[in-house]
């Protein structure tokens, strides 16, 4: 979640106003994210369960949509393996701002179960694309998606669309004077 | 002996097209492709004229950790391959080791293993078809089906503490014992099962007049054609070949149960459609449900032996090989096991994943239908990505 | 038709083309001269009695430490008529493996063969499309020989695991099973 420079996004000091709009707007951005199904292995079955009617994630406001344009949050569900990298990074690209990722199982977060032998598997998808929340598991029971699916919303809550983001102190994680 | 790095060796040229014909990319990020499955699709207009599908976005190098972990280790990978129905992958390679040590386990663990992997076949049938009409725009049955699964999975869970993948069974016997109650809520889903659940998916969806109309004339296999490009389980069947290894080499005690090999009927068009392979599949459930009650009964009847008891501690089986197959819910799934007798690791595994000759048969079939035709196909064949590229 | 006999048909039928034997093991077995297994696919699959109408599997095996170090190209058959299996083997040398495709007889072995091309570099001579399946087509390399070696990179990505994600995956190891504390920092300790 990068500041994105628009002409009034990020330019605003923290004033009534603009925490309020930037309240709502943060609590329009997660209430209504729409992943992309981008299930590649057996997390994708368990994230099809998180759709299903016993963990159902349209509470939350997720509906699946089959294109990247169109969606907000990419759920990288399975291995990533080097053939397909390319093609999660291309359609990471392909996303619209403002984009999340979730890192489902532990393909995703570090190369998982294949990590010493396999010759053919990404050690993790954040080798080419940025991650937001890690959820680890070996599939991840829906319910730990869904409660990876809470801290990506509690994070987005806390953003900052119109207002401007504090001053860094130059450290290359990003540590602000304010979060730090 | 050159790489094939040059495409115009294959690659279809401008050159190759007639005036109106397209090459179009189903990528591997697709709703409809059961998984990361690329087919390039060379169409005119609408018309499908030839299929190239292209794997190995899924590639694990499942055959490379087998030669480096050791006979047990190697379990928890055979669970990642076919995901949808782990039971019976475990299954397989644990008895073809077995066949290998020259362990047999007793009566009450194959009773087990049997309970299991009918379970297993009815909740991998119910995605099976649950995704299918999901495919085909059909999005309750879907829904439906996920549910009775569920239930299916927390069975497993309640008995090794897993819902999709379990490195449940190990060589020589399983991981955890049925417990307490397993009967009773086994034959309570049952029930649910042969009273709610198989009529409402023969209601709903396989008796649907959309649903027979968008498959009964599409991607018929002939059944010389299902032989040669070795179509096995389910997709055979539907084309009227009656071989089913739980009747022709069977294992675990299936020659104890009275159960009935489904066919394809072609009774709306002709044998071997997509139509009939789904039957053959929501057939498969009901016959599943009647071996789990015969199994169950045999169960009450038999005492208990301790599930670790041929275990072996470390497995170092002797110098031999052996290809094993069972019958999984997408097919005919075959081990071969080299061993060289030397040390605690696998000398070679060499899976034969049904999904992957059936995904072999595809450019065959798809040839002259149109490109919606081509998701009827993609799900009548039941491919999951994980086996067809391990 | 039992093991012996069907060995005997075949050695009948190519005689010395058949070079070993074992029947006296799980799934026995004939060794075929490799350059002629298309004409011993073609008959098996042709001849009335054995009618072998069926290739269930088709692996490839890197024997190095062998005495004469082969590789392998193991047949699994099967006959849809007569209910009877049996396995052909091809003994190949480990530089420039080569042999005769079999994909006119059984049409499942053109991916079969392209996976033991892909993972072992065994050229099946006369495939109508013989390149790699499930590996990347820029790959270098034959992966389940016994002698491969992960590279480092491939097209920019890492393959083989870092020195630091061996020590933080063999830490695990030596933290062990539970009982695992699992209180969670309390974030608002301090308020």
């Amino acid at each position: 979640m990068a500041p994105i420079t628009g002409i009034i996004q990020n330019k605003f000091p923290d004033a009534v106003v603009f925490t309020t709009v930037d309240q709502v707007v943060n609590w329009a951005r997660k209430s209504s994210m729409w992943p992309m199904t981008f299930g590649l292995a057996c997390c994708a079955i368990e994230m099809m369960a998180a759709g299903g009617t016993r963990y159902d994630w349209d509470r939350f406001g997720l509906i699946p949509r089959g294109t990247p344009r169109q969606s907000d949050l990419m759920i990288v569900a399975g291995t990533v393996t080097l053939k397909m990298a390319t093609r999660v990074k291309r359609l990471f690209e392909q996303m619209a701002e403002p984009k999340y990722v979730i890192s489902m199982g532990s393909c995703a977060n570090n190369g998982g179960p294949y990590w010493k032998y396999g010759y053919h598997v990404l050690k993790g998808v954040d080798e080419v694309i940025p991650v937001d929340v890690y959820v680890p598991g070996c599939p991840p029971r829906p319910e730990a998606l869904l409660y990876g699916i809470m801290k990506l919303q509690e994070r987005i809550q806390e953003d900052r669309v119109l207002r401007r983001h504090p001053e860094s102190v130059g450290s290359l994680t990003g540590a602000t004077l304010e979060n730090r | 002996m050159t790489l094939a790095t040059d495409t115009t060796s294959y690659g279809w040229q401008v050159e190759d097209l007639d005036t109106d014909e397209m090459i179009l990319n189903m990528g591997p990020q697709h709703p409809a492709t059961h998984g990361v499955l690329r087919l390039e699709l060379r169409t005119d207009g609408e018309v499908v004229r030839g299929v190239r599908p292209h794997i190995g976005y899924l590639h694990r190098c499942f055959e490379k950790h087998c030669e480096n972990v050791d006979y047990a280790g190697v379990i928890p990978y055979t669970d990642r391959m076919d995901y949808v129905a782990a039971m019976g992958n475990s299954l397989g390679y644990a008895l073809a080791v077995e066949k290998l040590m020259g362990i047999e386990v007793s009566p009450y663990l194959q009773v087990v293993r049997v309970i299991i992997a009918e379970l297993q076949r009815i909740a991998s049938h119910c995605v099976a078809v649950g995704t299918y009409g999901m495919d085909l725009g059909a999005f309750t049955p879907f829904l439906h089906l996920l549910r009775d699964r569920e239930k299916v999975l927390d069975l497993f869970e309640w008995t090794c503490g897993a819902r999709l993948l379990y490195n449940y069974n190990w060589i020589g016997g399983v991981s955890h014992d049925l417990p307490e109650g397993f009967a009773r809520a086994t034959r309570d889903l049952l029930r649910e099962f042969d009273a709610v659940t198989f009529p409402e998916l023969m209601n709903l969806l396989i008796g649907n007049k959309i649903f027979v109309k968008r498959t009964a004339e599409v991607g018929v296999c002939s059944p010389e054609t299902a032989i040669s490009y070795d179509l096995t389980g389910p997709n055979i069947r539907g084309s009227g070949v009656p071989r089913d290894i739980r009747k022709d080499q069977p294992y675990c005690g299936y020659e104890k149960y009275d159960f009935a090999i489904c066919l394809g009927q072609g009774q709306f068009g002709p044998l071997g459609s997509c139509f009939d392979r789904n039957l053959v599949r929501a057939l498969e459930m009901a016959e599943s449900s009647k071996i789990l009650h015969q199994a169950l009964d045999a169960l009450s009847k038999m005492e208990r032996t301790p599930v670790h008891e041929k275990v072996p501690k470390r497995a170092k089986p002797p110098k031999g090989e052996v290809y094993f197959r069972t019958e999984a819910p997408r097919g005919q799934l075959g081990y071969y096991v080299v061993s060289d007798g030397a040390t605690f690791n696998p000398y070679r595994v060499k899976v034969k994943s049904p999904c992957f000759t059936a995904m072999s048969v595809f450019h065959v079939l798809a040839k002259g239908m149109m490109i919606a035709d081509i998701i009827a196909l993609i799900g009548s064949l039941d491919i999951v990505l994980g086996e067809i590229d391990r | 038709m039992d093991a012996k006999a069907i060995h005997e048909k075949l050695a009948a039928r190519f005689g010395e083309k058949i070079a070993g034997v074992s029947l006296e093991v799980l799934e026995p077995w004939v060794v075929v001269a490799s350059e002629t297994i298309a004409e011993v696919a073609a008959f098996v699959k042709a001849d009335p009695d054995l009618r072998f109408d069926n290739l269930m599997c088709l692996s490839g095996v890197d024997y190095p430490k062998e005495k004469p170090p082969r590789m392998e190209v193991v047949y699994h058959l099967y006959s849809y008529t007569h209910l009877h299996t049996f396995v052909l083997k091809v003994h190949l040398p480990r530089e420039d493996p080569a042999l005769p495709t079999v994909e006119g007889t059984w049409s499942v072995a053109n991916w079969h063969e392209r996976e033991a091309y892909d993972m072992f570099g065994v050229v099946f001579t006369g495939h109508s499309d013989l390149r790699r399946i499930l590996l990347p087509d820029d790959w270098e390399g034959w992966p389940l020989r016994k002698d491969w070696v992960d590279p480092e990179f491939y097209n920019g990505m890492r393959v083989k695991p870092t020195q630091q994600m061996m020590e933080r995956a063999l830490a695990g190891e030596a933290i062990g099973v539970g009982p695992f504390d699992f209180t969670p920092p309390n974030r608002h300790a301090g308020e």
